[in-house]
């Protein structure tokens, strides 16, 4: 009976099993009649069909079934949705083309799915799907978003490429700013295209049962539910009361693992042609080819400032690559998640942005770890560390000239950030990272033949997504509230239900203490339950840093109600007036006097009502709650990176990184800390080591982890890092999302170190070795 | 074309027909259903699969299951004490949150036990450089860095 | 991977004789290059003629200013080989820098010079410390083994049994690591026999190891850092991939010998 489990570095419920080996992961279920289905993928990125001949592959050893796109077709099998409308410039609804789960006569991607092989073995579907033989005929391709408008029209109903023109702000107020300008600063770059790579890969295995005309589908999907609701409602045409999605152990996931793919379909599919369950694990180079890449953008950006550094306006134009097909969520990322961002922390009166999103001949694009935020940071904060450069001012001078200081604030591009406090975020983190010191480090750093350079980066992101009804005005075709459940059991221990699936944010964990502290029980006595819908009452999933802020209140208000009906049990119990009853830390106590009932007391009444009010009250304690946030939350904060850069060869590496973050209220900042590491890794990692390349025919050169480098141990630095609360204002725990922060303000605040170092204005990230070298000798 | 392998798993000796071309992770995966042994690459980048082959740590997704006939293998499943009480190691991890999605966990686990043997009260730069073959996305290294110093001077101690 | 047909030989006689009846059959030494291949189905041998278990491809010997190293002794073997860190330290450093530890514990020197990966640090040890590479029928010098991209002297079914080292009066390896792949982006290895004897192998630079006669000669006049730090390597002809340009890897092998060369003046 603590009453300090919020804010306590409680150590995972989660990681005895994780140690001893003994987590399931989707490749881990191992069903009766187990079935394995390998892929035919296409080597072309952009190819006619001519044909596909399955005769010897049906032939081969342990094959049970081979199918292709027309297969699929003549079954009625939907293509994969998009669950966000973008409504471009001109008030019309973005190109929407058909995305089949098998190819339909073209192929448009390296990697996209031509046929599937179920076999009894891995390796003999594998050996067969070498059988198929595939007649292509070879399209001339388009990879760039640069080049995109310019090439072959992938699908008919886009013949420039172009799913939509789309733009935010006020075009003319920016003009007018920027007409008046002292001081104009202009970068042009290249977001750089990321593949997640959470280590472990997709996987499903679905099975089906004849004797209900029922489906279980594990996946390794960071939300069930929703894998549930589009496979059902708009691919399969499935009841959605016959389909069990379960999302057990997942390794990671960082967006990648959000959307409904092909495989999942197909796997399902063929489950119930076959009576037999069918697994699929993605092998690392499918991963690479298939996964939904992130980032991609190509931006022109300009700020304008008055003689004194008053930031007037800003102008943004970004074309973002949206790959071959729209992926679950692609549309919002460039748009709705990214031109909305672009006030930062500042008061820029004026902004307008611009972005044309295209379709080329590679991977789908989709969320990735901060999923529009980390570019928007990255546009702002290299504006603003530039600028400040050009016109000699201090670059945390000139942040804080510019800072917004008063709350609730109204930005030009559509958000109201209830609370903040930029100044304390900054501050603490110049003080941590010994700002004032970096010239004696920079010239140590000389001595030994290295160039130093520091760089800061102060990132807002909005998080908590989302109130839907704001999010379904901005072309949401779902939801985005959540759900929870608190299931009181007899003996007064309590299991919870959460829609917000884990895949590492150890929120068995987290919601544990949230639960245990408010009802006064030990955390022992708390058990969190998610991932299958067969438990959950609903669930929106994990994505946009939103468990604890949407899921984590969700799970607050089934917890009120559960003390409100306790204190009815409670006055009963007492002879007491309900109003009369306190709760506080496991105990129901009539004001004013000793007389108490502890909680495990009330739930056993409540399921032996012996002495009950059952003429006014049912039996039992289980309650649950669906939260709808009113509005985004807004976590922040400031960033101190220094680089050394090897002056013979062009090697850099962060040698400190100082991150104070402005979460709200912390549950546990152990977990959060995790959180931050993790994101700035992948942030110094998009900076440094980190970009997808296709070459010009659009085979992907960093097809595996020997080209594609994601970054390892010797690769960072320990981490410096600290907390600042503001608490959100809008929801009962005060708190705002902490898991894609690191991703959002890494990126900046490296390249600004390492542009510093060199004294170059701007750098293509990512700034590996030979990059850095080339700036060396231009410069 | 099948053949018999045999060899030793955690203590225990086991046997199986199995494919010549049968990975020793597949095997361990598949044949012997111990399935805290990952793969999360197949161009032995992640280390996820590691396991010890007498006594040191190797890459399983990179032999096959042949290459180790006769040999003690150790997984993740038989680091722990019988009763269940975890290894000095997997408890630094737990207290350090060296671990997040796990999934990594048991190759960085393995790894570390084998790497402790021989550096009783290692630094920051030699566990750095400890872990070029295992890769983890979700931790940033921080917290597995931290639990490996502790691991190995806790494993020291309790010699 | 394609299925195959596994075999375990007891020496390396045995060995030999198998793989002249296989003709799609491989040696099987530590499987880190090989097994990967054939996961990825880039390479389909028929037979896989396992050399994991033969005693007379192990073990290191040592006399005076030579190291004898058997086929299949593994990178971690070499790299903690008391012998070798006292004849010629610079070897065990470069052997403790292949791969990854998990790596180290199962790769061995015949498997990685018979495979001749243009990236592979011990090519570059072998040119520069003059080794001679015994194998199952001859000797074969080091500077007539590599051929070309994956390619070597060695004849069909020609089996590596043993590589000599001579020790040089001091000598260094530096390598520039690829950072996804962790080979040799350019690594180099300088070896001073004295008397104006210097060899320079290069490795990751080319399609496969070279030596570089221009920076032996200036070494041999001069063992210094300056003696290199100004020779402009030219690109024509080096690898060019996404990580390093020709004129980049040019560039890295100056910097990266000048380096090895202050290293071994430590």
């Amino acid at each position: 009976m603590t009453s300090s489990l919020i804010g306590a570095r409680v150590p995972r419920k989660e990681d005895y099993r994780f140690l001893t080996g003994s987590g399931l992961y989707t490749d881990d279920v191992a069903l009766p009649g187990q079935t394995y289905a390998a892929f035919v993928r296409s080597p072309h990125a952009h190819a006619v069909l001519r044909s596909v001949k399955t005769d010897k592959a049906k032939k081969a050893p342990g094959v049970i079934a081979v199918y292709t796109g027309p297969d699929l077709a003549a079954a009625k099998v939907g293509g994969l949705p998009c669950g966000w409308l973008i409504t471009d410039v001109k008030g019309q609804p973005m190109k929407e083309p058909p995305f089949p789960a098998l190819a339909q006569g073209k192929v448009r991607h390296v990697g996209e799915r031509v046929a599937v092989v179920i076999a009894e073995s891995a390796a003999q579907a594998r050996d067969a799907a070498e059988l198929i033989e595939v007649d292509y005929q070879a399209l001339p391709a388009v990879v760039s978003a640069a080049q995109a408008k310019k090439g072959p029209a992938l699908h008919d109903i886009a013949p420039d490429n172009t799913c939509y023109v789309w733009a935010l702000g006020d075009k003319a107020a920016v003009d007018g700013a920027f007409a008046k300008a002292a001081h104009v600063t202009k970068l042009e770059f290249v977001n750089n295209r990321l593949i997640p790579n959470a280590i472990e890969p997709r996987s499903v295995n679905a099975s089906y049962s004849r004797a209900d005309d029922s489906y279980t589908v594990y996946v390794a999907s960071q939300n069930p539910h929703v894998e549930r609701l589009l496979m059902t409602a708009f691919v399969l045409g499935l009841p959605e009361n016959k389909v069990r999605v379960v999302a057990p152990d997942v390794g990671g996931g960082f967006g990648s693992k959000i959307y409904l793919y092909a495989e999942d379909v197909v796997c399902t599919w063929a489950a119930r042609q076959l009576a037999r369950p069918v697994k699929w694990t993605a092998d690392r180079s499918e991963a690479f080819l298939s996964d939904a890449h992130g980032r991609d953008h190509v931006t022109v950006a300009e700020l304008a400032l008055d003689k004194d550094g008053k930031f007037l306006a800003m102008r943004v134009r970004t074309t973002a690559n949206l790959g071959a097909y729209l992926s679950t969520f692609a549309s919002c990322i460039p748009t709705i998640l990214y031109a909305t961002l672009l006030a930062g922390q500042y008061t820029t009166p004026a902004i307008y942005c611009e972005v044309t999103a295209v379709f080329t001949n590679t991977a789908p694009v989709d969320a990735y770890r901060g999923a529009g935020r980390p570019e928007a940071t990255y546009v702002v904060e290299r504006l603003v560390e530039t600028a400040a450069r050009e016109m000699k001012i201090d670059a945390a001078q000139l942040r804080r000239k510019n800072f917004i200081r008063q709350f609730p604030y109204q930005t030009p591009v559509a958000l109201c950030y209830d609370t903040g406090n930029y100044e304390a975020t900054l501050d603490a983190a110049m003080k941590i990272a010994d700002v004032a010191g970096f010239k004696d480090r920079r010239e140590q750093s000389l001595r030994r033949g290295k160039l130093r350079g520091m760089g800061y980066a102060c990132y807002i992101e909005a998080c908590g997504i989302a109130p839907s009804n704001v999010a379904g005005s901005l072309g949401a075709r779902a939801g985005l509230f959540e759900a929870g459940e608190i299931r009181v059991h007899p003996t007064g221990t309590v299991t919870v239900f959460t829609g917000s699936h884990a895949h590492g944010q150890g929120h068995e964990t987290t919601f544990a203490q949230v639960v245990a502290e408010r009802l006064g029980l030990s955390i022992e006595q708390v058990e969190v339950v998610h991932g299958d819908t067969s438990k959950i009452l609903f669930g929106m999933g994990t994505y946009g840093s939103r468990s604890i802020a949407v899921g984590g209140t969700a799970i607050v208000k089934a917890l009120d109600k559960i003390v409100a009906k306790g204190k009815k049990i409670a006055a009963h119990l007492l002879e007491a007036a309900e109003a009369d009853i306190e709760y506080d830390k496991g105990v129901f106590k009539v004001a004013g006097t000793d007389k108490k009932k502890a909680f495990g007391e009330v739930a056993f009444a409540a399921y032996v009502p012996h002495n009950y009010p059952l003429d006014k009250l049912e039996p039992g304690l289980n309650e649950n709650a669906f939260y709808d946030p009113t509005n985004f939350t807004f976590p922040a904060g400031s960033y101190v990176c220094e680089v050394e850069v090897d002056r013979e060869t062009g090697d850099t590496q962060v040698v400190a990184f100082t991150a104070v973050d402005d979460f709200g209220k912390l549950i546990n900042p152990m977990i959060v800390e995790g959180q931050v590491h993790g994101g700035l890794t992948q942030g110094i990692g998009q900076a440094l080591t980190e970009g997808c390349a296709y070459d010009e025919t659009g085979q992907l050169i960093t097809g595996s982890l020997t080209d594609y480098c994601i970054p390892r141990a010797s690769d960072v630095p320990m981490f410096k890092i600290d907390t600042r609360e503001t608490p959100c204002t809008h929801n009962p725990l005060g708190v705002k999302g902490c898991g894609e922060a690191g991703a959002i303000g890494a990126p900046a605040a490296v390249m600004n170190a390492i542009t510093d170092a060199l004294g170059v204005k701007d750098l293509p990230m990512p700034a590996t070795a030979q990059n850095v070298w080339r700036a060396m000798h231009r410069a | 074309m099948s053949v018999k392998v045999s060899m030793k798993v955690n203590g225990k000796p086991v046997s199986a027909d199995i494919e010549e071309r049968t990975l020793l992770v597949t095997f361990i995966r598949e044949n012997l259903r111990l399935t805290g042994t990952h793969v999360g690459c197949d161009t032995a980048q992640c280390g996820a699969c590691t396991v010890h082959l007498n006594g040191k740590s190797i890459k399983s997704c990179s032999i096959v299951a042949m290459q180790a006939e006769g040999a003690d293998i150790l997984t993740i499943e038989g680091v722990a004490h019988a009763d269940g009480t975890l290894h000095p190691m997997q408890a630094a991890f737990k207290e350090n949150h060296g671990l997040q999605c796990g999934f990594c966990t048991p190759g960085m686990v393995m790894n570390a036990l084998d790497f402790a043997k021989s550096h009783p009260n290692p630094s920051e730069q030699e566990v750095r450089e400890s872990l070029e073959g295992n890769l983890c996305r979700c931790t940033g290294y921080h917290n597995i860095v931290k639990s490996i110093m502790a691991g190995a001077r806790a494993m020291a101690a309790s010699k | 991977m394609h299925a195959f047909q596994y075999h375990r030989p007891t020496s390396s006689k045995e060995a030999a004789t198998l793989a002249g009846q296989k003709s799609e059959g491989r040696y099987l030494a530590g499987g880190q290059s090989l097994v990967q291949a054939m996961k990825l189905r880039l390479s389909s041998p028929t037979d896989l003629i396992d050399l994991g278990t033969i005693k007379d491809l192990a073990g290191i010997k040592a006399s005076g200013a030579a190291v004898e190293i058997g086929a299949m002794t593994r990178h971690a073997e070499v790299a903690s080989s008391p012998e070798i860190k006292k004849t010629i330290p610079s070897l065990a450093a470069m052997a403790g820098m292949i791969g990854d530890r998990q790596v180290r514990h199962m790769g061995t020197i015949g498997g990685s010079l018979a495979n001749s990966d243009p990236a592979a640090d011990y090519p570059a040890a072998v040119l520069a410390l003059n080794a001679t590479i015994s194998t199952n029928k001859r000797k074969i010098a080091a500077d007539s083994f590599f051929k070309g991209l994956y390619e070597t002297a060695l004849e069909p079914g020609e089996l590596i049994t043993a590589v000599s080292f001579q020790a040089p009066k001091r000598g260094a390896y530096m390598k520039f690591k690829n950072p996804a792949s962790r080979f040799a982006l350019v690594g180099v290895y300088v070896a001073d026999y004295g008397s104006g004897n210097v060899r320079v192998g290069v490795t990751g630079a080319g399609a496969s190891a070279f030596r570089q006669t221009e920076m032996e000669k200036a070494l041999g006049a001069k063992f210094a850092p300056d003696a290199v730090a100004n020779i402009k390597v030219k690109p024509d002809g080096l690898n060019n991939d996404l990580h390093a340009s020709p004129e980049y890897r040019a560039h890295l092998i100056t910097v990266m010998c000048k380096r090895a060369v202050e290293q071994a003046l430590k």
